[in-house]
């Protein structure tokens, strides 16, 4: 047991209590979490930043207005419904398509037909709170709907693939592909049996996959390689997420970036308390990159800089070594 | 610096803690294992006389400075008698008084003890005692006496021992004889040493008590030798010259005084009967520091009233099953709805007792996760669903409780113990967790609250502990400081050696 521990620690593992302890508790002050915790507040802030989102269709604030839901989305044929101030992806509903024959059916990212009354009942519980962090009242966003790139196509089940960057002071330190499962729902959350793919920093490319707490190599559900694949407009995602922490302020942070077929990388979303099992995904320790950044850390250093850092100090090989992979 | 300032908070919490503890457990004898006991002596002195035509005062030595003794309370029957306990020359004094009282008089007085090696003779030297006054011939055989005795000793014991030797000896001296022609008691002969000491400017005086041994109906009174050797008082047997006092020997009274003195009334007879019983230590523990004004005891939980007192026990508890939380979850790192919801689970389980308690929470949350799961079919909004919830688990525990009554099982009665707002809420939130993450996380965050709750019932449930932190509260200060430490922990959790076996096999 204390064997398994003493190895976690020399390949640089980061554990849930030290993440908490030293690095949310220490870097990310608790009235900044609004800024990522709402995302309409996010969106707002990252647009003044100059950072590419999805564009906003409408925003239901209370039940009186989620009436005005149909006529939010009467000239989108494909949308998606998310709580504020949601976590885990829990609540959110993808809209691919409506039914020929009545436009108040509409086809889910799924393949399933709902009614409009259903849509309905979501949001307004949506807005009754159900999906958010503390269960307070909630406001549900309407926005636009990712047509991804297929770089991912063969490697992903249905939803939306998403590259998830951790960003450190602002230095991004380690990324990953999330990449939705049969078992995820379409959704690309780890917790939710979603693929993780580890990425070479250096090159945007990915490594292998994470699925549950195992590393894998195929996608559960395609069969296709994971590893190798060049993610578009990597430069640009790496000095995006790393603006992320000048929007925000917050430390330690999980910026999630979508690239579009037509736009090319939107972020999604931000992340206070990202999750760690990045690190199984990319077979290497958070700490040991969080380590080197506190080493050449530069307070005025651009988000381009703090990019080309992360490509120059963080490659594929370079934690391996570390970590006494092969 | 953090860090350093969590350490020092944690060790001076630890320190208070702990130094409040000991104090009450060392030096105020608070008991630290349950139904700890201590013999208590009570000495029951009756006073019997014929009342005489006038007004009648009973003046009784009662005890005042024990050594080896403590006293846990006095108290006196008598009816229709004024009572004042005074002074006087030989140590406290009983006093009763009463206009008139017809026939046969009864008094009581009753102390209770128990012992305690730290209470110690306090007297303060006393001054050389006056030449007596005694007439010849008893004088010149005094005299003779004493300077014989003086001869064929060294410093004041053994002159006490000589003087007792010669005094004892069964066929003694002319002088002796002489003296001692006057003795038919214990007391009396006591009496006449003391003069004979007095004599030779030795204080000396007469002692009576109790050697405490089991139950005695009536037992009579010790007399004992009291020496003042210039630095403390020693005690000798008059009749064998050993230095020593008898065993667990109470001390009633001192002087040469009679034990009782009643003005206008005859045939006076005291008789004393010892009983001997076991009291709780933590009372005992709190007479004692309320005598010593003990700040402590001010704020003792036994103050309370009982009712509130049993409240606390429980109370008390859960600061264990926070700690107990705390571990499972940053060092363990098991899944749990809720934050305090296992801990509360697990005070419910104190009263089902386990097996029970765990078969009715699972009962209890699966049947409301069924019915959860028929009303997610109204979309009702989610304040009124929790509310549905909630007033359907009051009325499954309705039903549990008939029903198992009508089976004759009367443990599922104590369904009604469990928190309802906090079952409805576990349901509530393991439906949520059950759509959106599906069953398995579901199950296994459910089963990994009932194993918090049931470690936690275990530590909660154990009697030594919750008399341990009942009688001594301070002892919530080390957890606080354990859990305060435990904060600071950044070391792995142990499902996190699994979670990131791949990097560490690797």
């Amino acid at each position: 047991m204390f064997a398994a521990a003493r190895k976690l620690h020399e390949v640089g593992v980061l554990g849930l209590n030290e993440r908490n302890a030293d690095y949310i508790a220490r870097l990310n002050p608790r009235h900044l979490y609004p800024l990522v915790d709402d995302k309409v507040l996010t969106k707002e802030l990252a647009l003044k930043a100059g950072m590419a989102v999805p564009d906003l269709y409408g925003v239901i604030t209370n039940q009186g207005e989620v009436r005005t839901f149909s006529e939010i989305v009467r000239d989108q044929e494909s949308f998606v419904i998310k709580p504020a101030r949601g976590s885990g992806g829990d609540g959110i509903i993808v809209v691919t398509g409506r039914s020929k024959r009545k436009r108040d059916t509409y086809r889910l990212s799924s393949g399933v037909f709902v009614s409009e009354g259903e849509i309905l009942h979501h949001i307004s519980n949506t807005v009754s709170g159900q999906y958010s962090l503390s269960g307070s009242r909630d406001v549900a966003l309407i926005e636009y709907c990712v047509h991804f790139d297929p770089t991912f196509a063969d490697v992903s089940y249905q939803g939306v693939p998403d590259v998830r960057v951790i960003v450190y002071r602002g230095y991004p330190i380690m990324a990953m592909v999330r990449l939705p499962t049969r078992a995820s729902d379409g959704k690309a959350n780890l917790h939710q049996g979603a693929l993780g793919a580890g990425v070479d920093m250096s090159a945007g490319k990915t490594l292998t996959g994470v699925l549950g707490n195992e590393i894998v190599d195929e996608h559960p559900d395609t069969g296709a390689l994971i590893a190798g694949l060049q993610i578009p407009m990597w430069d640009f995602i790496l000095e995006s997420s790393a603006r992320g922490y000048d929007v925000t302020g917050l430390g330690y942070l999980g910026v999630d970036m979508v690239i579009d077929n037509d736009r090319g990388p939107l972020m999604l979303e931000m992340n206070a308390r990202p999750g760690l099992n990045i690190q199984i995904a990319n077979r290497a320790g958070l700490s040991d990159r969080i380590a080197c950044v506190e080493a050449h850390y530069d307070s005025a250093a651009s988000p381009a800089v703090r990019a080309a850092f992360a490509r120059r100090e963080f490659p594929a090989n370079k934690g391996s070594a570390d970590g006494g992979m092969p | 610096m953090k860090q350093r300032y969590v350490y020092v908070l944690a060790a001076l919490l630890t320190g208070i803690g702990l130094s409040m503890f000991v104090y009450k457990w060392q030096v105020l004898g608070f008991p630290v294992s349950e139904n700890q006991e201590a013999p208590v002596w009570t000495i029951e002195s009756s006073v019997r006389f014929d009342s005489g035509p006038g007004s009648i005062k009973v003046q009784l030595h009662v005890p005042t400075l024990t050594p080896g003794f403590r006293m846990l309370n006095e108290n006196s029957v008598s009816r229709g008698y004024g009572f004042t306990l005074n002074y006087g020359s030989g140590g406290r004094e009983a006093q009763w008084a009463i206009r008139r009282a017809d026939g046969q008089q009864t008094i009581y007085y009753r102390i209770s003890v128990y012992e305690d090696d730290s209470v110690d003779q306090e007297d303060t030297t006393p001054p050389f005692p006056p030449m007596p006054v005694i007439n010849e011939p008893l004088k010149t055989a005094v005299d003779v006496l004493v300077s014989d005795v003086r001869d064929h000793s060294a410093d004041t014991a053994s002159f006490t021992t000589e003087l007792l030797r010669r005094m004892n000896d069964p066929s003694p001296d002319p002088n002796v004889e002489l003296l001692m022609a006057d003795v038919d008691s214990n007391a009396d002969f006591v009496g006449v040493v003391t003069t004979v000491l007095a004599a030779a400017r030795i204080p000396a005086r007469m002692v009576r008590g109790f050697a405490l041994a089991g139950r005695q109906r009536s037992a009579d009174l010790v007399a004992w030798l009291e020496v003042h050797d210039g630095d403390q008082w020693r005690y000798f047997n008059p009749m064998t010259a050993e230095e020593r006092l008898p065993d667990r020997f109470l001390v009633w009274w001192r002087g040469n005084e009679r034990i009782v003195n009643v003005e206008g009334g005859s045939n006076v007879e005291v008789s004393f009967a010892i009983q001997k019983n076991y009291f709780d230590a933590v009372a005992i523990a709190e007479t004692q520091a309320s005598q010593r004004d003990a700040f402590a005891v001010d704020f003792s939980l036994y103050s309370l009233p009982i009712q509130t007192q049993a409240v606390y026990s429980v109370l008390l508890m859960i600061p264990i099953g926070a700690l107990i939380m705390v571990l499972m979850r940053n060092f363990v790192g098991i899944d749990a709805f809720g934050t305090f919801m296992p801990v509360l689970i697990a005070l419910a389980f104190r009263e089902t007792q386990l097996l029970w308690g765990v078969i009715l929470f699972t009962t209890l949350v699966a049947l409301g996760l069924t019915i959860r799961f028929l009303l997610d079919r109204l979309r009702l909004l989610l304040v009124p669903r929790l509310s549905a919830v909630l007033i359907v688990v009051v009325i499954l525990m309705l039903f549990i409780s008939l029903t198992s009554h009508r089976l004759g099982l009367e443990t599922g009665l104590s369904v009604a113990l469990f928190p309802m707002v906090i079952i409805a809420m576990t349901i509530e939130r393991m439906s949520v967790v059950w759509e959106e993450r599906g069953a398995s996380d579901a199950m296994r965050a459910g089963a990994g609250s009932i194993v918090v709750a049931i470690v936690a019932y275990i530590f909660m449930d154990m009697a030594w502990l919750e008399h341990l932190i009942f009688t001594f509260p301070e002892l919530l200060l080390l957890v606080l400081a354990m859990v305060i430490l435990a904060g600071r922990y950044t070391g792995y959790r142990l499902s996190e050696l699994k979670r990131f076996r791949a990097l560490s096999t690797s």
